[in-house]
């Protein structure tokens, strides 16, 4: 077992998924000599050579709908985009043809494609490289939405985006690329998609995240019961289409309060999906309105002013015990 | 340092081997099997027929909004003869006459277009895709299939569909791209009908053809005479031999024309002269091929009649096999199948829901 980056733990993923089934083959501008913009393909040129790790041209559509394409032959291709900020090129494709191919063509055709990104802020970088737009995939029926939060979840659910006959998109948190390092198994593991964790245990509050949000809100949660002696529940979604809404409608019946956590706009975003489940599910249990603590309705700022938008422990704790003290 | 050429671009070859009044070019003219030449024949006079009759169809409101073909039956059917069975088509969405050449049953092609998603099912063992809509974004799936049959060594290579419009596209540009790129064994068929809905093609391109496209990806290209089976399938031929010995794409532009509407809620009346259309309906692609036949022999007026008889009753047939199928199809919960390889639980939570409540609607409201 070896302590790895989440950029360590998703080149494994790849590379064992690649030696396990001769169909899995990689995808993307730079990825191969350059081994990806964040190196996460580092390495898998040359144990696989250009046919299975395939450096193409620069074009979001041409290589989502080439790998629709490759799907439809029998491959498993799994595509990188440099930044989520450039997927709305591909967007099409995932919309029009991925997610709609099996049912177009009443189940004889299915497209088994994963289309990586890195996504979010945090890392000071140029313009359209921080975005959080995972909505616009999880309200795309057909398509499935992944978002892994540590290095070890993200081998185990990048292995299970890649077995998936649907297709997945599968955002990276680049904030969590590098910032710490987790134990991962040697063997392979998976994770059903559509399975949320329980990260945390507590009877209070129910906090509700994914992604590179998961460690500011156990940061929150952990002074919470610090300071304030409150006990939160934190869950992590891991996927967001098809959404595990089952464990948290519970967690919210257990405390009910409940506080959501992303980095996503506020108006539309995930937030207000699993408010509506919390309604329908748990609506008698709520003891307070539940809160959102989000990015603002505006695009991501640039570096300097990113931190300001982006959540952090402080936002949090204040909206914990708002609504617990409601 | 001086200024100097460092590449000229080769010229746009241009075929033709049967004229407008169906004459011949002895040399061009491909040696093609009697009985081969008949299948062509047939399958174009049934895609001209069935045609005419899903636009009469429409016009009764039994089917909804379709692309009618009329015109550009060579285009279609001549390069989809060059194809072996393992070989793919992606069509876009005109391509009725190329797919019912495949195989593609015509109650399947009514069921589609009454508006019904089983009408999408491509038949087990049959290598085509359904239509697509989206203009021009169905070649990178094209390219994509090609790049994966040859990873595989399954010999299939691919012909893609598309029509003047898409030229405009990026997708199209993406597609030869990495075609051309990750030699990709697949042909790309332009239909040049000179129409994208109302704009012409001079507003849709300044290049002098849409072959020469082609060029700034390296890759083989060829203008021909779209109306021109004969032209059509030796050019697809050799685009075929091409992807199959170098796993290189070729682009074809076949220079056709729409004779009916774009779709059918267009009325090409406004953007278009009745001079220009029958200017092309005197080059009409199954006249002239007919033509042929009879100078060769083989299509006497006992043959044209013998082959609309049996067109008609294969219509015939298709159109009783449609309202069968149709009588059998009540059930709109097949909207929530196939979406999922497994159905996640907050949409089998809503189909419950719906064959809940739509169990207990009057008969008068599930209608209409």
């Amino acid at each position: 077992m070896a302590e790895l980056t989440m950029v360590q733990a998703l080149n494994l993923a790849m590379r064992q998924e690649m030696d396990r089934d001769p169909s899995v083959l990689l995808i993307g501008e730079d990825i191969g000599v350059d081994g990806g913009i964040f190196r996460v393909t580092d390495g898998l040129l040359s144990r696989f050579g250009p046919e299975r790790v395939v450096d193409s041209p620069l074009a979001e559509s041409g290589i989502v709908g080439f790998s629709i394409g490759m799907a439809l032959a029998g491959l498993r291709p799994v595509a990188e985009l440099q930044f989520s900020g450039f997927s709305y090129f591909a967007f099409h494709q995932l919309e029009n043809h991925a997610a709609r191919l099996r049912w177009r063509s009443q189940g004889r055709f299915q497209v088994p494609v994963v289309v990586r990104m890195p996504y979010g802020g945090g890392v000071r970088a140029l313009e359209h490289h921080s975005e959080s737009r995972e909505v616009y995939y999880a309200h795309t029926p057909g398509l499935k939405m992944v978002i892994p939060s540590t290095p070890r979840n993200a081998r185990a659910l990048l292995a299970s985006a890649i077995r998936d006959p649907d297709p997945v998109v599968f955002f990276e948190p680049k904030l969590n690329y590098r910032s710490f390092r987790e134990e991962v198994p040697d063997e392979a593991e998976t994770i059903p998609l559509g399975e949320s964790r329980l990260v945390r245990e507590g009877g209070d509050v129910t906090l509700i995240t994914y992604g590179a949000m998961v460690r500011r809100t156990l940061e929150a949660a952990e002074r919470l019961h610090q300071e304030d002696g409150i006990e939160s529940e934190v869950i992590d979604l891991l996927t967001l289409s098809p959404l595990d809404y089952g464990r948290f409608c519970e967690s919210a019946r257990k405390t009910g309060h409940v506080v959501i956590v992303h980095e996503a706009p506020q108006t539309f975003g995930p937030g207000a999906e699993i408010i509506a489940c919390l309604v329908e599910r748990s609506f008698l249990y709520l003891e307070a309105p539940v809160r959102r603590v989000s990015g603002y309705d505006v695009p991501t700022p640039y570096f300097q002013r990113e931190q300001a938008y982006l959540p952090d422990a402080e936002r949090i704790v204040r909206a914990v015990r708002e609504t617990v003290r409601y | 340092m001086p200024r100097k050429t460092t590449y000229t671009p080769p010229a746009v070859e241009f075929l033709s081997i049967l004229d407008e009044d169906g004459q011949v070019d002895a040399k061009l003219e491909p040696k093609l099997p009697q009985d081969f030449l008949r299948r062509l024949h047939d399958a174009m006079l049934l895609a001209r027929r069935f045609d005419e009759r899903m636009l009469s169809l429409q016009r009764q409101g039994r089917i909804g909004t379709f692309a009618p073909v009329k015109g550009q039956e060579a285009a279609q059917v001549g390069a989809a003869a060059v194809l072996s069975e393992q070989d793919w088509v992606v069509p876009s969405f005109r391509e009725t006459a190329a797919l019912v050449w495949r195989g593609l049953p015509l109650e399947g092609v009514l069921l589609y277009n009454a508006g019904y998603n089983e009408g999408g099912r491509v038949p087990d063992g049959q290598n085509f895709l359904p239509p697509s809509v989206p203009v021009g974004s169905q070649m990178l799936h094209a390219a994509g299939l090609a790049y994966g049959g040859k990873l595989k060594k399954s010999g299939a290579i691919v012909l893609t569909f598309f029509g003047d419009g898409a030229t405009s596209e990026g997708d199209f540009h993406e597609a030869l791209n990495f075609a051309s790129v990750l030699a990709c064994p697949v042909i790309f068929l332009c239909q040049n009908n000179h129409y994208a809905i109302s704009m012409p093609r001079a507003k849709q391109t300044s290049s002098r053809t849409l072959a020469q496209k082609a060029i700034a990806y390296e890759m083989p290209c060829l203008q021909v005479d779209g109306n021109d089976v004969l032209a059509v399938y030796v050019a697809a031929k050799e685009a075929a031999e091409r992807a199959r010995a170098e796993n290189r794409p070729t682009l074809i532009e076949c220079v056709t024309y729409r004779l009916s509407v774009h779709t059918t809620v267009d009325d090409p009346s406004k953007y278009r002269s009745e001079e220009e259309v029958k200017t092309w309906e005197r080059r009409d692609p199954l006249s002239r091929f007919q033509t042929y036949l009879r100078n060769l022999g083989m299509l006497a007026e006992k043959d044209v009649e013998a082959a609309e008889e049996a067109v008609s009753a294969r219509i015939k047939t298709a159109l009783h096999a449609w309202e069968d199928r149709m009588a059998s199809l009540t059930d709109p919960a097949v909207m929530f199948e196939h979406l999922y390889a497994s159905k996640p639980p907050a949409l089998k939570e809503q189909q419950d829901r719906f064959v809940q409540e739509w169990s207990t609607r009057g008969e008068g409201a599930r209608h209409g």
